[in-house]
């Protein structure tokens, strides 16, 4: 991964590019460590250690933490309102390796930038966040881990 | 080079206009409610929006202030006069030059001919009013259209409703226009046409406008909401309305 701003990718960009390096970084800046991203993975913790999957599990499913429950449906009998925007989390862990379930949730717009799902750690290349929000992710990289620690439990 | 070609591409991918709702796919937020609800709308007697219809019919007669003028004395009776003005707004504005809601109007009908102080947004009376507005155009067919004037504000309107935004990073359109019809938690996601406002919304208890519809759903992404009147917000309305062209009026309507 390239480094937003650094001293190499300004001497690169061309006057007649810079509206499209804007952009570039409009779409990469992530406040995630740069040269993380391995393929379609994160393979190395946020935190370096790992995340806790029964707080992960609480974070899924409350609506205001995670609010992973307005767009998917899963294994969570209690939960009354499940969203059916996105796939089912069911089986997500057989799926997706840890790495690959990380990126997904940092960035999914690095993968398919026309998703709907939120990315759980980006601050860069958003418009008008509300105040209360405004340069905050949505997770910490502690809850990240969670939520990772949970999924990888999700098999079929 | 070849990141920023790349990144331009996944950028013209990102930015591309959803499809919009084919015309007879169109569906307003009546047909996407449950039946008692409908019913509930559908029943004079049971919709709890005749209430404000009717408080805004005594405000219609009702001298205010200064210039000791109603709306009636210069409109006369509201079942003529004011039959389809609510499907043709927000309407454009010569003397300020730009669009006007009907919140707005009223308002702008206040100072201008009434001398009397603008009514706060949603306050039980410029809800009234609106209403009962409003009411005289059940069934007519909505108007709003693209004229030279309005074409600026209705071009910021769709850009707007096109643009991801807040911390949730989504657009108007990734829901209304891409994921009608499903759930996003308990909630179906209706086409958002706003062919029944002001509305009465079981979860405010209360009578609303759109521009509260539309802070809600900013607010719900995590975005900052355009403030009551915002030219921003003007010129959202006026696209929701373009949008739903054709569309018959059924204000004032109930939702969940
Ligand atoms: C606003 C909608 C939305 C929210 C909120 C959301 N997602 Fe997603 N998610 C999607 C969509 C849509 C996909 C399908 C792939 C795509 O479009 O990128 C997806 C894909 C995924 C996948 C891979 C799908 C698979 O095949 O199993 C995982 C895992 C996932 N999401 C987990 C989460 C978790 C955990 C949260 C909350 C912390 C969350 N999502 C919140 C919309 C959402
Ligand atoms: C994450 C999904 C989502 C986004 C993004 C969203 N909305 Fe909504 N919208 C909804 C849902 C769900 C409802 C219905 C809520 C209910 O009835 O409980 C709704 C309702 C509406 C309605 C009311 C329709 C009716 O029948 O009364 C309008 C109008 C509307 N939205 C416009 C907008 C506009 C304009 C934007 C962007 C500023 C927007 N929405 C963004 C999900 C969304």
């Amino acid at each position: 991964m390239r480094k937003p701003g650094s001293a190499r990718s300004r001497q690169k960009r061309s006057a007649d590019a810079v509206a499209a390096g804007l952009a570039l970084l409009a779409l990469t800046a992530a406040v995630a460590p740069e040269d993380t991203v391995v393929g379609d993975a994160i393979p190395s913790s946020l935190t370096g250690a790992a995340g806790d999957p029964v707080r992960g599990r609480e974070i899924v499913v409350d609506r205001r933490l995670g609010a992973c429950l307005l767009c998917h449906t899963g294994p969570f009998p209690e939960e009354k309102f499940q969203g059916t925007l996105a796939p089912d989390l069911a089986g997500a862990g057989s799926r997706w390796s840890e790495g690959q379930l990380r990126l997904r949730l940092v960035d999914p717009t690095r993968l398919n930038p026309d998703t709907i799902m939120p990315a759980y750690y980006r601050v860069e290349g958003l418009t008008r966040v509300g105040l209360a929000w405004r340069g905050k992710p949505i997770l910490t990289t502690e809850q990240i881990e969670d939520v990772i620690a949970f999924l990888l439990t999700l098999r079929d | 080079m070849r990141t920023l070609l790349a990144a331009g591409l996944a950028l013209a991918a990102a930015t591309a206009a959803a499809a919009e709702i084919a015309l007879d796919a169109r569906r307003s937020g009546y047909d996407f409610a449950r039946p008692e609800i409908r019913a509930m709308q559908d029943d004079e007697t049971a919709n709890p929006g005749m209430l404000w219809v009717l408080q805004g019919e005594s405000l219609w007669a009702r001298k205010a202030d200064a210039a000791a003028k109603s709306c009636q004395d210069c409109h006369g009776d509201a079942a003529v006069s004011m039959k389809g003005v609510a499907a043709r707004y927000p309407a454009f504005d010569p003397v300020l030059a730009r669009p006007l809601d009907l919140e707005q109007r009223v308002n702008r009908c206040r100072s201008e001919h009434q001398g009397a102080e603008p009514l706060a947004w949603e306050s039980e009376d410029l809800l009234a009013l609106t209403a009962f507005v409003a009411r005289q155009s059940r069934g007519v067919p909505i108007t709003v259209t693209a004229s030279p004037t309005l074409r600026p504000f209705l071009d910021l309107g769709k850009e707007l409703f096109h643009q991801r935004e807040g911390q949730l990073n989504l657009s108007c359109s990734q829901c209304h226009d891409d994921n009608w019809g499903k759930r996003l938690a308990g909630s179906v996601i209706p086409q958002g046409h706003p062919t029944g406002y002001p509305i009465y919304r079981l979860e405010w208890q209360s009578l609303g406008s759109l521009q509260r519809r539309l802070r809600n759903c900013m607010t719900a992404v995590r975005a900052e909401p355009f403030d009551y009147g915002a030219p921003q917000a003007v010129a959202l309305e006026l696209y929701l309305m373009e949008r739903a062209g054709g569309m018959p009026m059924d204000a004032p309507a109930v939702r969940p």
